[in-house]
Formats: C-alpha cells, structure tokens, sequence
C-alpha cells in the first residue's frame, strides 16, 4: 500500500471533476481497488479485494519474478515509434493488476491516469487475470484543465487466464491540444471472456489506437464496445481487432460514433483462424453536424468453419422517428435527444454515474447544434 | 371537435389530397374507407401534422382551434392521438422509458397499463424492433392509453393481428373511445381507417366515409357502406359520385 493524500487533495476542485467525470471515484465507495498517476508519478495505490492486487510496475517486477515473463510478450517492444518509446524508457511507470487464482471481484478497480504538467506521460499496464479470476476495471484518463498541449503514451498487456473474466472500461476525458496513443492487446486463454469498453465524448486532438484481442484458447469470447463523438477539431481513428485463433472462439465488435464535426474512422477488424469461430462487426455513425464518419469493417477468413459478418451504416437521424416521438407530444429537441440516448445505448454495464450523467450532457451539448 | 375545410395536400410534387371537407363532432366516430392509395393515411399523417404533408390551401380547425401549421408535439398536447399502421422501429429506446416520457397519468399508471395490453414484457424492450405485427398494435395502443388522447386516429387497428388480439385490440380502441360510457356524457372522439372493418364489431362507428384519388366522395352509414364495398367494390362509390 502507497498514498500520498497530500498529492490527491492539492488537486484543484476543476481536476476533480474531470477525473469525476473519467469514473474516478475517490470516496472509493464503489471501488475495491485503485491506481492513481499523475504524469509520472504513482500517487496512491490500495486494493482491498482479497486474491487482487494492484502494483506499481517496478514494485510488482520486484516482488514477483514471473511479472516478467508477461512483459512485452502481447505487445512487441518494436511494435510502432510508441512502444520503442515506452520501452525504453529507464523508469518505467504504470500499473500492475494481478487476480490470483479464483480471486473474483464484482466491485470494479480503478486505475486513473492524470496528465498534468509533463509534455508526454507514458505508461506500461498489465493486467494478469490468473486460472478462475474475475476482475473489472475502470481506466480513467484524462487531461488538467490548464494542459494545453501533450501525449499520453499507453501500453496495455491484458492476460485473461483459463476461465477467467477481465471487463476493461476505459474513459477517455482529454483537451483540445492532447494527443493520445493508446497500444493495448489482449490473451485470452480457454473458456476466457474479455470485454472491453471504451468511452471518449469530449474534445481531443488526435486519438490513435486498434486495441486487440487474441482469442488463443478454445471457447474464449471477446467483446469491445466503443461509445465516441467527434467534436470539431478532434481526430480519431479508433479500431478494434479479435483473432479467432482457437475452436469455439467468438468476437463481438460494436461501436457507436456520433460526430458533430470531428472525423472519426472506426475501424474494425476480425480474422476467423480457426475451425467453428464466429465474429461480428457492428458500427452505427451519426452524423450531426458536418464531420465525418469514415468506417473500415474488415471481416477475413482463412477457412470454410469461420463464420463472421459485419453491418455499418452511417447517416443522420431519420426525420419520421422524430415525428414518431413528437406525436406522442415530446418537442423536437426531446424526440431527438431521446433518439441519440437510444442510439448510444450499448449497454455498458459498471458505468459509473457521473459518466451516465456526462453522456447525457454531451448529447445534450450536440443536439443543441443539430 | 375536428373541422377541416377545402384541404388540400401535397406531398413532394404531388398533390395527394384535394378539396377535403370533414367533421367530426365530440363524442363521435367516424370511419374512413377508400382504396389502397387514395390518400386516408394521407390525410391522418396531415392531421397529426407530419413535415412530409404540406397544405395548400384549406384549414384544419381543433376544438376551435386552426392547427394547420402548427408543430406535431403541440397538435399531440391538445389532445390528438395516432395508432400507426407501420411505426418505426428506434433501436436503443425502450418502450418503458418512452411511455413513461409521455405519460400523462404519471410514470407509475405505466406498469399497470402495460399489464392490460399483455404488454408488461415489453417495457424493456427497444421499441417496435422484432415486434410482431400483434405486439405492434399492442404497442401503439398502450402508447394512447398513456398519453389519453381525447381525438384519436387510427390507421388499420386490424392489419397484421391475429382474432386473439383483435378482440383485445377492438376491447381497448372501444374503451379508448368512451363507447362505455352514456352517449351523453361521452366526449371523446376517433376518425378510423379500416379495409375490413372489423373493427366495426367492437366499436360502433356513427358515420363512414370514402376517400379515392384524394377526394371523399361519399359519407353514409358506415356498415351500409362497407357491404356495397364489400358486395360490389369500390367502383360503386365512384358511380355514387357521378350520380
């Protein structure tokens, strides 16, 4: 166990909201366990889940010698210029959960990452979710209110053990000036679920990742949900990817992106490797205002057991659902807000309030320039 | 209670409506006939007030009220309701959570109503997707049970129900209606669209009209209309016009 109160409670009251807003909870009301960087600095960890853990990555390297053999084995060092530059790095920050074995937890971890006054924060997460686990996350990032311009370097290895469960639901609350580089890969083994959801409705400069999931052991299923609006001046190329890499692997991927001047390109990608696999791409776009919508739904099979498929569409609001909702007597804005909430219901399931409550206002936000 | 005079419809660059004379007083149900594409969805769509339906000349006046350019939500707010042959479906909004938006006996009558129509199971549902052609109808009733309409239109209660639920249907569009209650005392009225005019078993219909290409050309007793209809077809009503 690591605090420093000190650093957490000098954080202005506008901080706080913004890391309000990513899921943080720091009554801890809610949470089993928590994580907590500012830049580059570990400022507070505890876990009070029994069988979990949550670590710093030099001290988890330091107490467990096997952390090791889960470092840079999903994500090469030499992936793209990103990883070089977090592999390299001397001090290496970023956080370290373990489930051990049959260790479950419903009661969701946190992990926030605060960008505040360095110009690039990078991190090296892993998550290792042992034979039998259970564990949810919630990742939070964001940006001070004051930080104009930086990057946030990110590298996420997730190990979902035999018959384990890892729900990741990260939210993304960035600036105008930031620059995001997510690089994050999964390993699911046998009888495996990896869920992984992710949020990012407010302004950034650019968000580049293609977070994936290979689904290495027989039966393991993947899931990623995506919730996004692209606001003017925002760039973001989101992707998602599952290898169906053993025999009764499935992969669900689904995204929701609305843009009210942004660009989006949602990307999706599903490789059927294996006999009795099945893969689905779902990509639903919602131009508001002029932005654009630019979906890649790839679907590739390498044999006649894979089953996969896809559906996109992209366009706007269709004028007679409105008209549907105002004969019921809501007005024009409550028909078209009420179709938006539909629209980005998905489903995610462990989503903290506070960020129920900052999707409502996004929407509200675009619908008063729709 | 509805008064509509000389209207005249057009819809993109046709115009589909001409010349539309129709009353209907409070307490009254009328019941509109007329072939495959002569213009009576036409006309209900203009009456609830959909962007797709514009007037070009003429009026409609709502208890008093010209409601020709006014906005649908305020038209549903002085108390016009629609049962939709063919709602959309809205993927991601729950039945419930609408209803409960639009409710005008509070969120809590919600449950019950649902309970009336066998439509419980529904309120969590993403509205009217993978409905079957009954539980739409289910649906688009409930909606009207909440929202308490006192002129409620509706376009083919009868298509796509199976005779359970028309029973159920005809049941609830009756009670709806006010067909329970004293002829005196009995305020609410409805304009129906109907081809088989089963409908016509559960709730009784004071006056009947047929619309073709647009225009009505004769009103009468609604059951007298419906077996020349059904005994000789519609081009009777077009001779009925000539004469």
């Amino acid at each position: 166990m690591q605090t420093d109160v000190n650093e957490l409670e000098q954080l202005s009251q506008k901080d706080k909201e913004r890391l309000a807003l990513t899921g943080l909870d720091l009554e801890m009301t809610n949470r089993c366990g928590s994580f907590f960087q500012i830049d580059q600095d570990v400022v507070h960890t505890s876990c009070a889940a029994e069988g979990i853990e949550i670590l710093p990555i030099a001290v988890a390297l330091e107490k467990y010698d096997w952390v090791s053999d889960y470092c840079w084995k999903a994500v090469p060092k030499d992936k793209d210029k990103y990883t070089e530059y977090v592999a390299k790095q001397e001090m290496p920050q970023g956080v370290v959960v373990i489930a051990h074995e049959g260790a479950r937890s419903e009661t969701p971890l946190q992990a926030c990452l605060f960008l505040r006054q360095e110009k690039v924060q990078h991190v090296h997460n892993i998550v290792i979710a042992r034979e039998g686990s259970e564990i949810h996350l919630i990742s939070g990032c964001a940006s001070s209110a004051q930080k104009e311009h930086g990057a946030h370097l990110g590298v996420t290895e997730i190990y979902v053990g035999k018959n384990a469960k890892v729900t990741s639901t990260m939210i993304h609350n960035w600036s105008p000036g930031i620059s995001v580089f997510p690089r994050s890969m999964a390993i699911v083994e046998e009888g495996g679920i990896f869920l992984s959801n992710y949020v990012c409705m407010q302004p950034v400069k650019k968000i580049q990742m293609y977070p994936t999931a290979r689904l290495a052991g027989k039966g393991a299923v993947g899931r990623f949900s995506s919730i996004v609006v692209g606001t003017p001046g925002s760039h973001l190329d989101l992707g998602s990817r599952a290898i169906l890499g053993a025999e009764g692997t499935s992969a669900e991927l689904i995204t929701r992106a609305i843009t009210t001047g942004g660009t989006i390109i949602s990307r999706g990608h599903v490789l059927g490797e294996t006999d009795k696999t099945r893969g689905h791409i779902e990509c639903k776009g919602l131009i508001l205002k002029d932005g654009i919508i630019h979906a890649i739904p790839e679907i590739e099979g390498h044999l006649t057991g894979t089953e996969l498929s896809h559906e996109a569409a992209v366009g706007k609001i269709a004028r007679h659902e409105i008209e549907y909702l105002m004969s019921r007597g809501l007005n024009e804005e409550e028909a078209t807000a009420t179709i938006i909430r539909g629209f980005l219901d998905v489903k995610i399931s462990g989503l903290p309030e506070v960020l129920q409550k900052q999707i409502d206002d996004a929407i509200d936000k675009a619908e008063s320039g729709f | 209670m509805l008064d509509i005079r000389d209207l005249s419809v057009r819809v993109e660059d046709r115009e589909v409506l001409h010349g539309i004379n129709l009353q209907i007083g409070g307490g009254e149900t009328h019941v509109l006939m007329g072939p495959n594409g002569s213009g009576k969805s036409s006309l209900l769509m203009t009456i609830m007030g959909f962007g797709n339906y514009s007037v070009t000349s003429g009026s409609i006046l709502f208890k008093g009220t010209d409601i020709t350019q006014m906005p649908i939500h305020e038209r549903a707010e002085l108390g016009i309701g629609m049962l939709f042959q063919r709602p959309p479906a809205i993927a991601g909004l729950k039945l419930g959570k609408l209803l409960t938006a639009t409710s005008q006996l509070g969120g809590e009558a919600v449950e019950a109503l649902a309970q009336s129509v066998n439509m419980e199971d529904f309120l969590t549902r993403d509205i009217n997707v993978g409905f079957s052609g009954g539980e739409i109808k289910r649906s688009e009733v409930l909606q009207l049970k909440v929202q308490q309409p006192e002129f409620i239109m509706l376009d083919e209660p009868e298509s796509g129900v199976d005779l359970e639920n028309m029973a159920l249907m005809g049941r609830e569009v009756a009670h709806l209606l006010e067909k329970d209650v004293h002829i005196i005392d009995r305020h609410r009225s409805g304009l129906i669209i109907t081809h088989t005019g089963y409908i016509l078993d559960y709730v009784d219909a004071d006056q009947g009209h047929v619309m073709i290409d647009g225009q009505i050309r004769c009103h009468g007793n609604p059951r007298e209309i419906l077996k020349v209809v059904q005994e000789k077809g519609y081009k009777e009503c077009l001779r009925c016009k000539q004469m």
